[in-house]
């Protein structure tokens, strides 16, 4: 039998077929345990974010509308999902109403190290990747959300304003300043060279 | 006369004005008349040459980040907690079932 498309596999779903219901996790799973991943920053809770979006998608399998994509649809509800998780444990970082198109002041670069020429192995290297994972971490959620359908994951700015429930121009927005603040943040470790654990004198 | 009437110069003004338009002048997709006031302001302003550059680097350094995969014992939990565990045999487990 060959794969179900997506219209295929959307009518099955509704009719409660438990083989459509393992296809779904079986084709999904891995990218919305990424996506978790990154939204969370932790096993246990990505865990718990990816296995609410399975139980609320096939909760509302009936609700679906063929507007956007089953893993649009998924990217959706994981997401919100994931924030909703963030805003219990840091109610005081994630605002869904945060002013995101005001001034652009703390947005302004401080940061001028040219980080583009460093040899790869620097780039590359754990310590940094490592880095890189903590400055996701700092991002605001609001922000997180949206760098990491964009940017992480790959979706088109539409997807991600779909997922997201945003317009296209609060996706953009949010995505430059995410990138920006990440930027700033890469400048500044790079900025300080690499740490060599086994410089001895 | 004002910074926005001298778009090549270096100025705090000028820099700020061009740093919304640096997402869609790394993507490709500015306007061309923003596309080339940017590129001139760049020649003359080393700040956001430096800033453009890391951006576009930033980006692709996170491209480039391998994806986690997902544990198996994280489906098979999934699949637990979804009551699919019959489907649990490595890969799609559904070939059976559908063979019916
Ligand atoms: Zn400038």
């Amino acid at each position: 039998m060959s794969r179900m498309d997506d219209g295929e596999l959307v009518a099955r779903l509704k009719a409660g077929d438990q083989a459509a219901y393992a296809q779904l996790v079986e084709e999904q799973a891995a990218r919305i345990y990424r996506l978790a991943l990154r939204m969370m920053g932790n096993e246990t809770d990505a865990e718990d974010v990816l296995q609410e979006t399975f139980l609320s998608a096939f909760r509302s399998i009936d609700s679906f509308e063929e507007r956007s994509s089953l893993s649009t649809w998924l990217y959706r509800i994981a997401t919100n999902a994931a924030l909703m998780r963030l805003r219990r444990k840091e109610p005081e970082q994630v605002s869904v109403d945060e002013p995101l198109e005001r001034d652009d002041g703390d947005l302004l670069p401080r940061q001028f190290f040219d980080f583009c020429c460093l040899p790869e192995d620097d780039l590359l290297r754990d310590e940094a990747r490592a880095e890189m994972l903590r400055a996701i971490d700092g991002l605001p959620a609001t922000l997180r959300s949206v760098f990491v359908l964009r940017d992480i994951e790959g979706l088109s700015t539409e997807e991600t304003a779909n997922a997201l429930d945003l317009s296209i121009s609060a996706v953009k927005s949010r995505l430059m300043r995410a990138r920006l603040k990440l930027r700033e943040r890469l400048s500044t470790y790079f900025s300080q060279g690499p740490v060599l654990p086994d410089t001895r004198q | 006369m004002n910074a926005a009437e001298r778009p090549h110069e270096h100025t705090p003004e000028n820099c700020r004005r061009y740093l919304g338009s640096l997402g869609d002048y790394i993507e490709g997709t500015l306007g061309v008349e923003l596309c080339h006031e940017l590129e001139a302001h760049m020649v003359v302003c080393e700040n956001c040459r430096v800033v453009v550059n890391t951006l576009a680097k930033t980006i692709s350094l996170y491209h480039q980040l391998p994806a986690p995969e997902l544990p198996n014992a994280v489906k098979e939990r999934l699949l637990a907690v979804l009551d699919l565990k019959p489907f649990l045999q490595n890969g799609t487990g559904s070939e059976d079932l559908q063979a019916e």
